[in-house]
């Protein structure tokens, strides 16, 4: 298979050519922010940083960071470059403590973001021929508006089905021919269970193009996935603080996320020390290069990954990052040990007896932390009898153990048992500061 | 003979034991026998009823996690040292039996055990040689 490049000039340029006109933006952009932007002319001046000091690229480091609580502190409008006059969109992140974070858009803006949603999706080889399913929620999260937006631009048929009632949205992929379908990776998952459960062949469906994102995947999962709904399935990554889904994206070859470089400058910090690092995990921090609503400079995204500059065999240029390691924020330390949601995920996708959801639940006995993992049975097989239960068991604890070092308590559950989720899912629950009160 | 059973993935918490019997009731489905071991996390419910074919889509279509196997079946009279016949069968005959469970009909003096073993086909051939009685209707 192949895909069209939606934007030639911008997405096979050459490395010296890309950052010339990334240098030329971000001076732009610093000017514009801080003429426009109280919180950032007080963040300058703070640092006595003038905008006249950004001359280069390599000079963003003098920039003082923006991070989520900025955001909040500002709610809703603090950050506004614009009058409301210009504001044509309002979006907000779900805020999971205390007020959302609230993200503004002129027209050039939402323009722009169809543009780079666009490229994304043209991409993972979706053309003007197919038709989209989004099975996002919409209204005030970014992800359907978004990608719906995208998929008009590229000239796709859109059906917003929106979440939710996923018997409803099996009828809709079958009766509709719907090719391309828009998901969480794990709503993907639970859909893929109901045509089951339904009873339908996958031959009933038109199915080919998955775009899951929205939360973080491994490529185990995006293999269930591909199996389960016969799809080439694609990851996607953005966030609401610097436009939403549409920063980048994988391309149909699947060897790291695409990033709308031009709009979207990133840098790869050490998580700890904050400096610059090349060619390993890191922070991503990324300054918007052209947006006008509200430009962030220097946003701290806590998601970590790393960057490869080589051209892509696509025949894109652009920076690629790679599939996200997890969210420092979603890192848990369990007796010590520093163990990600995605590493328990690329353990349990491979194995054929259990479903593709599950659990991980952390909690305090006594003085020490102990981690369980939940995972439904799906082979009938293992019924014959105990032992291949218990055996099914032991193999799941040793390869976790493998793994994270840890020792986890595996809990096989009935089949549809754990809470299926039609957004972000929810794959975590931590017990511990619970226990402390 | 052979006797079909069902196997069900149960999970110990309250009221699962219930919702699979709501499930076969509410389609008329007799049990006929029912068999589950005590664990801590997770059981296996073993049973027969008056229509396995229909009890296995039904479990199915309500979210259960089945299967359905064959179980050597025998018939001995309901006395002291009617298992043990059957038993010294198998083992003289090197055969492993996973699990078994046995019920009466006491107004017919008879018992009827049911045996799961790896491989049906030896199993029964060894039974063969005993002068043992399948297992008739019950």
């Amino acid at each position: 298979m192949t895909a069209d490049i939606f934007d030639k000039t911008h997405e096979t340029m050459t490395r010296a050519q890309m950052r010339e006109l990334q240098r030329e933006r971000l001076i732009k952009i610093v000017n514009y922010a801080y003429k426009n932007v109280k919180f950032y002319k007080d963040k300058f001046d703070a640092v006595k940083l003038k905008p006249k000091d950004i001359k280069d690229l390599s000079d963003i480091t003098k920039i003082p960071f923006t991070v989520k609580s900025d955001l909040r502190d500002n709610y809703p409008y603090g950050l506004s470059a614009v009058p409301i006059n210009d504001i044509v969109r309002v979006h907000a992140s779900s805020g999971t403590s205390g007020k959302p974070t609230v993200v503004l858009y002129t027209q050039k803006d939402i323009d722009m973001w169809s543009e780079c949603m666009a490229r994304l999706i043209a991409a993972t080889g979706v053309t003007s021929k197919d038709i989209c399913q989004i099975s996002f929620g919409y209204g005030l999260f970014t992800g359907a508006l978004g990608l719906h937006q995208g998929m008009e631009r590229l000239g796709v048929a859109v059906v917003p089905a929106s979440s939710g009632n996923t018997e409803r949205q099996v009828m809709l992929l079958k009766d509709l021919q719907v090719t391309v379908l828009v998901a969480t990776p794990s709503y993907g998952m639970y859909i893929g269970e109901m045509i089951e459960k339904l009873g339908y062949d996958l031959k009933d469906f038109k199915l080919r193009i998955g775009l899951f994102g929205s939360e973080a995947s491994t490529p185990e999962m995006h293999r269930e996935l591909e199996k389960r709904l016969g799809i080439l399935s694609t990851d996607n990554y953005g966030l609401s603080e610097i436009i939403g889904p549409g920063v980048s994206g994988e391309c149909y070859l699947k060897c790291g996320m695409h990033i709308n470089e031009d709009h979207f400058y990133p840098e790869i910090l050490n998580k700890d020390t904050l400096e610059p690092i090349e060619n390993e995990y890191g922070e991503l921090v990324l300054t918007t290069l052209t947006k006008e609503g509200m430009p962030v400079l220097r946003y701290r995204t806590k998601d970590l990954t790393k960057l490869n500059f080589t051209p892509c065999e696509c025949g894109r240029t652009t920076a690629r990052m790679e599939k996200l390691r997890g969210r420092t924020d979603d890192m848990l330390i369990i007796r010590g040990v520093n163990v990600f949601p995605s590493q328990i995920e690329s353990v349990l996708m491979p194995i054929e007896e259990i479903g593709g959801q599950y659990e991980i639940i952390v909690t305090r006995e006594g003085a020490l932390d102990s981690l369980e993992v939940r995972c439904e049975v799906a082979d009938v097989t293992l019924l014959d009898n105990y032992k291949r239960l218990e055996n099914l068991k032991d193999k799941i604890s040793k390869s976790l153990k493998v793994i994270l070092q840890l020792d986890a308590r595996v809990k096989l559950v009935e089949p549809m048992s754990l809470k299926r989720y039609e957004g972000k899912t929810k794959r975590v629950v931590d017990l511990r500061d619970l226990s402390k009160i | 003979m052979l006797v079909n059973q069902i196997a069900v993935f149960l999970e110990n918490r309250k009221g699962r034991m219930a919702a699979l019997s709501d499930a076969l009731s509410k389609e008329k489905i007799n049990l006929i026998e029912l068999f589950i071991a005590d664990t801590t996390e997770f059981g296996i419910v073993r049973m027969i009823t008056d229509d396995n074919p229909r009890a296995l889509k039904v479990l199915k279509e309500n979210g259960f996690t089945v299967t359905s196997n064959n179980l050597i079946g025998v018939e001995v009279a309901d006395v002291p040292g009617g298992l043990a016949s059957i038993l010294s069968a198998f083992d003289e005959n090197g055969i492993d039996i996973e699990y078994l469970y046995s019920f009466s009909r006491k107004e017919a003096g008879k018992a009827f055990i049911l045996v799961k073993v790896a491989d049906n086909d030896a199993a029964l051939k060894a039974l063969a040689k005993y002068n043992v009685k399948p297992l008739g209707k019950f």
